[in-house]
This record gives structure tokens, sequence and C-alpha cells, in this order.
């Protein structure tokens, strides 16, 4: 055991030996070595949030053909700092009216539901917080406490517009979170697991990705939907309800919710490419060779992971910046006839081939696999194009309420 | 006493205190969230019982879907959240001596019971008790009829709810 292959079980034997060397007891020795790493992971998930402030809006500056912060520090990589510094610095304001406690919770809460996901967040095979065998289920309730904040946070503004963006979030969250449930089972059927260090190590030889590449973009429109981004940010849309949820928060609550926000990204990045990328791993089978044998070694793989996490909130980013907001009942008629629907169907079409082509070789199943996906995608988007035929037909076709308004606007 | 006892005393602090509150405090929103802190001390509970997945199955269904929706009605159906009126009825005293009673028979029903002073069994090693707990579920001389009735309840109560919703418009 060295502290290049295991740098987890390294640490906390030395610490082991040193503490119950100055005679602390067995059982305290364990709960201080626990604090002591998770408060490490969340100091390092907070540290990465510093940097991703930096990163989105840089990102953002070129997606809108600017330059972004650029003055402090090279390339502006100090300016989060000074950011920080603005928002500790601010006038912390409660509105009258707020209940007090609860206008506190929110942010707190905010923060909280996603560095708890980071528990279960796989960085290598060695460096990780906790592998559950319940973890997809893990997933699914952080995201309850994190429409919980955003309820409590609205709420307790007193504020209508706070009030109104706390009640799009939760109609938003709870609605996406079904399609999100039925896609998560997708990977766990492929894996047969629902730890996330066995749904990585199941992709060791081929990705979710090309197995189920429909499951995928259910997954991110779903996941999209939960953090509450564009083109899905009805809970803060600036042009009608002027900041939604976190309109009252000053300074560095409001930061928090911002930092949450950003953290919780690049987080379903992370289970982006955990669950269809192949986390960590997924280097179909490259890591065996000798010459390669340097991508098991848990930084190398740390850093593979946070790459592909980056992908992940790049993408998330990308979308979130070309794609106007939509309207509610378009929101909502999306997640009700369309998506959930079609998961369910991409869910019994893997279930059902997972047992059908379990005897074929491994090329077979793969091959059956992805042109299943094909095909249910192909169908999928000549429905939509009948439906988006009959829409227009009924548009343009001069129905005679719509011949009184064309008079009534000539 | 050792940490899981430790735990378990401040969980069961955090239940009982918060399932006072939920029925003291005046205000319905607090209510609610003191219910949540109660449902997540439950969750508490079955995670130190090695219960993961009944543990994550209680946040995911009793804080995430309803205690949620408590909070969505109580906002959306009162504007004044506050209860202003008294708090008991004129004949409290007599669901306060069935409580009393139901509590004294179950002390009683526990203290025959060989289960003081013993320590949990440790789990057998390789047993995934999800898996278990999945074929008991679908297993025909398991629970899968209890399973199956309470799906098609859920159902009929889901089907009833769109028919209510949409109104009967003939």
């Amino acid at each position: 055991m060295n502290f290049l292959n295991d740098p987890i079980t390294f640490i906390s034997a030395w610490m082991r030996s040193l503490l119950t060397g100055w005679g602390l007891l067995d059982g305290l020795t364990t709960v201080i070595i626990y604090f002591i790493g998770i408060t490490v992971l969340i100091i390092f998930a907070m540290v990465l949030d510093i940097l991703l402030v930096w990163v989105e809006r840089k990102v953002v500056a070129r997606f809108q053909d600017r330059l972004g912060p650029n003055r402090i520090g090279p390339y502006g990589l100090f300016q989060p700092f000074a950011d920080i510094i603005k928002l500790i610095i601010k006038e912390d304001i409660t509105p009258a009216g707020a209940d007090k406690l609860l206008y506190n919770l929110g942010p707190v809460l905010a923060i909280a539901s996603v560095i708890i996901l980071w528990a279960i967040l796989p960085l290598s095979a060695k460096i990780y917080g906790v592998d559950l065998n319940v973890a997809i289920l893990y997933l699914v309730a952080a995201g309850a406490l994190g429409t919980l904040s955003i309820l409590v946070g609205g709420w307790a503004s007193n504020n209508k517009y706070a009030l109104l963006g706390a009640f799009r979030m939760v109609a938003n969250m709870v609605s996406y979170e079904i399609p999100m449930v039925v896609v998560l089972l997708i990977p766990t059927i492929l894996a047969d697991t629902m730890s996330v260090q066995g749904i990585t190590q199941a992709q060791n030889g081929m990705w979710f990705a090309i197995l189920s590449p429909l499951a995928l973009i259910i997954f991110l429109i779903s996941a999209i939907a939960e953090l509450g981004r564009s083109p899905f940010d009805l809970n803060e849309a600036e042009s009608e309800i002027v900041a939604g949820f976190h309109i009252e928060y000053t300074g560095m609550k409001f930061g928090l919710f911002y930092a949450g926000e950003l953290l919780h990204a690049f987080t379903f990045g992370g289970f982006m490419a955990v669950l269809f990328f192949g986390g960590y791993g997924g280097f179909f089978g490259l890591e065996k060779i000798g010459f390669f044998s340097w991508l098991n070694n848990p930084f190398v793989q740390a850093v593979v992971f946070l790459a592909k996490a980056m992908f992940g909130y790049w993408v998330i980013m990308w979308i979130k910046y070309s794609m106007p907001r939509i309207r509610i009942d378009h929101m909502l008629a999306f997640n009700w006839k369309f998506l959930t629907p079609l998961a369910l169907v991409v869910l019994v079409n893997t279930a059902v081939l997972s047992k059908v082509l379990a005897g074929l070789p491994n090329w077979g199943y793969v091959l059956g696999m992805f042109l299943s996906n094909l095909v249910i995608g192909f169908i999928t988007i000549e429905i939509l194009r009948a439906y988006g035929r009959k829409q227009r037909k009924a548009e343009t076709k001069p129905t005679p309420q719509n011949g009184q308004n064309q008079e009534q606007v000539a | 006493m050792t940490a899981d006892q430790i735990i378990f005393l401040l969980c069961a602090v955090l239940i009982l205190g918060s399932s006072i509150m939920v029925v003291t405090t005046r205000k319905l929103i607090h209510a609610a969230l003191w219910l949540v802190a109660a449902l997540f001390g439950v969750a508490i509970l079955f995670a130190i019982l090695q219960a993961g997945f009944l543990a994550v199955v209680q946040v995911v269904v009793y804080i995430g879907a309803i205690a949620i929706l408590f909070i969505f009605a109580v906002m959306l159906t009162r504007k004044e959240m506050l209860d202003k009126g008294t708090q008991t009825r004129s004949n409290w005293w007599l669901p306060a001596l069935l409580g009393l009673l139901i509590l004294a028979g179950l002390v009683f029903l526990i203290l025959g019971q060989p289960i003081f002073g013993r320590t949990a069994a440790a789990m057998p090693e390789g047993v995934d008790t999800l898996r278990n707990l999945g074929f008991a579920l679908v297993s025909p001389d398991a629970f899968v009829l209890p399973f199956e009735v309470a799906s098609v309840l859920l159902l009929a109560a889901l089907v009833g709810a769109v028919y209510v919703a949409a109104g009967n418009n003939k």
C-alpha cells in the first residue's frame, strides 16, 4: 500500500496510527478521521466551485462573442475572488415581514442539497465518499432537498415574485423528476446494480451512452430541468418575475444560491459521466494492456473523471446559452405528453432487450441495443414531425375565430 | 455507550421534538417543515438499522413528494397562515387518556420480550438486501399479491384524481 496507488487508505491509516499513538480511543479516532475526510471533500467541492464561476463566465462570453473577465489576474482567473469579496462586503438585507429563520435556512439547504451529492460521486476507484447500493435513489432524494430549499427561500422572502418563482420551480422539479427516475433505471438495468462504482465498472467495455443514447438525452433534459437552468429557468425568469425565488437575497446568501446552481450543474455533468460515459474508467479495455496500465492510477482516473464532468457541464452551459426560455404550459406538456412516455418506452425496450440479447456475443448485444434506440428515436421524430405539421396546418387554416382576429389586427 | 446508541438518542430527540412542534406551532408552514424534520429523523433511524433502501425511499417519498405537496397546498390555500384559535378542545383529556393507555400497553408488551441489552447481529458479508427485497416483491411465495394490489390501488387513485381534476364536461 502506498500513497500513489491508494491515497485515501494510506492517509487514513497514517492518521489512525498517529491519533492512537497520542492515546485517543479507537472509536473517537474513527469519528475524527471521518470528520476530516468529509471536511476535505466539501472544501474540494467548494474550491472547485470558485473555479466554476470563472469557467461559466468565460464560456458564456465565448458563446455571446465577448471576451469575459480578463482584467484581474491571468485570463481573469482571479475574478471569482473579487466577486466573493464584493458579495461578502455587501449589505445583508432581510425583508420586512420575512420569516427570518426560514429565510436564512433557504440558501443553506440549497448548497447542502448539492454537497451531499458529492458523497456518492466516485472520483476514482479508490477516491470516493461512500459506495451506496442505492446511490441512484440517493441522487433523487438529494433533489427533493433542493426543491425544499427553493420553496422555503421563496416563501420566506415575503415577496410575490419570489413565491411565484418557488411555485414554478416546484411544478418544474416535481414533474421532471418522473422521466429522471425512469431513465435512471436504464443504467441500473444495464449494469445490474444501483451502486455508482458498479455502474462505472460495468462500462469498462462499452459506454452506456452507446448502448442507450436516448436515455442519455432524456437524462440530460430532465437534469437541466431539475437544475432550473435555461430553457427551464422559469423559476427566475427575469422578464416575467424579476429574479424569481432569490429576488430578496443579497450578498453571500445570494452567492450561496448562485454557487449552489453552478456546482449542481457540474455535479450533474459528473453524474452524466458516471452513468453514461464510463465515469473515471471506460477506456474500452485499453487499461488492461501493460503499456497503458497508468490509466488505473487513482489520480489519473480522477483527472479523467473531472474532464468528463467538465464536458457534461459544458454541454449544459451550451444548451443554457443557446436556447430561449420555454413557456410554462409548453414545459409541462413537453414533460407529460412527450418525455415521460418516451422514457417509459425506452425503459421497457431496454429491460426486454437486455434479457433477449443476453445470449448473443458482446458486439451483437451492443449493436442490438444501439439499433433499437435508433429505431425508437426515428419513430419519435416521425411522430413529432406529423404532430408539428398538423399544428402548423391548424394555425394557417382560416378558422372563423382566426379570421376575426386578423380583421381586428388589420 | 456506543456510537450507534448516541446517534439513536440524538435521532429520537429530533423525531420527538419535531413531532411535538408539528402539533404545537401556530404557523402551518412551520408545522409542515417540522414534519419534514421528523420524517428525516425516521430516515436516519432506517439508515442506522442498515436499511439503506428504506432510508432513501423515506426521503424521496415522504419529503420529496408528500411534504412538498403539503407545503404547496398550504401556500396555495391560505393567505394568512397563522392559526389564532385555541389549540385544545374541552374533551382533550379523552384522547390523552387513550394515548396513555396505548403507550402503557405497548410498554407492557415490549417489557415482556427478551430484547433489552442485546446488540444487533452483524450483517452477514455479501448479502445484498436490495436484491433480496426486489425478489421478495415479485416472488409468488412472498409479496407479489399485496404489491400488485397496492399498485392497482394507486393507479385507480391516479385515474380518479385525473378524472376529478379534468371536471365533468359533458
